[in-house]
């Protein structure tokens, strides 16, 4: 560390040392949310209500499916790299370390959860 | 010359010392609701897996999500779409490097609030 100086520990990658990566990261993740959150809404708000019989037969459909499946997927992207920066913002050390996998392995099993479940509804 | 006190820095942001304004409540409410929709996130994939499970377990989930109960955290959940996706638009024009003068920033915060409770009871009155 002691031969580096600060400008070149610095240059490009800003005190995250990863740069505007996660920043990216989210911009992408939202601008795919900003599309799919509308479409989720207006698809699941009308099956929610239904019979067992109606809701089946509605995410057998393709569209309602891959609406679902892509904003269960795209979302939980979205939260596991949000609450990361939450988590950082409240949290130092081995804590922060722990919570961040806590909620990476939350974030997927939610998302894997509801692709099973879509994946067993539609075939 | 190094920064000797690398990992032991003070944490952010320090809610207790500022003032609240209009955009910070925003920007905070903005991380509430995106926090809270975990549970949101949660309970929809929970239905889903009842509805692929079998009848009798839909029956059980579907009535706690179709209740007056369930109809109340239905609807708050929706408010915290609305109030995140947004908030969420209000990022994205930001990261252009256009709005960022208070007076825009203040108005877009008061069309966040006001939006997302009219996109709210909207939505609501659709579906």
């Amino acid at each position: 560390m002691a031969f580096l100086t600060d400008r070149k520990r610095a240059e490009y990658r800003g005190s995250s040392r990863t740069g505007t990566e996660h920043l990216w990261g989210q911009t992408i993740s939202a601008v795919g949310l900003a599309v799919l959150i509308p479409l989720f809404v207006l698809t699941f708000g009308g099956a929610l209500g239904g019979t067992y019989e109606e809701v089946l037969a509605y995410y057998q459909r393709p569209f309602p499916a891959i609406v679902a499946a892509m904003t269960i997927t795209v979302s939980m992207i979205h939260f596991r790299h949000g609450i990361q920066v939450v988590i950082e913002d409240y949290t130092r050390g081995l804590q922060k370390k722990f919570l961040i996998i806590l909620c990476t392995c939350i974030a997927y099993a939610i998302a894997a959860t509801g692709l099973f479940a879509l994946a067993r509804i539609a075939l | 010359m190094a920064d000797d006190n690398r990992g032991n820095r003070p944490l952010s942001p320090h809610l207790t010392i500022y003032r609240p304004q209009l955009t910070s409540v925003t920007s905070i409410f903005a991380r509430i609701t995106g926090v809270a929709l975990l549970g949101a996130a949660f309970l929809v994939v929970w239905w889903f897996l009842a509805a692929a499970t079998g009848p009798e377990y839909f029956a059980t989930v579907n009535g706690l999500m179709t209740s007056m109960f369930g109809d109340l955290v239905m609807f708050a959940a929706l408010w915290a779409v609305c109030y995140h996706f947004l908030s969420g638009l209000r990022h994205l024009y930001w990261d252009t490097g256009r709005g960022l003068e208070v007076d825009v920033a203040e108005k877009m915060a008061m069309g966040v609030i006001v939006g997302s409770g009219v996109l709210t009871i909207l939505i609501a009155l659709i579906v």
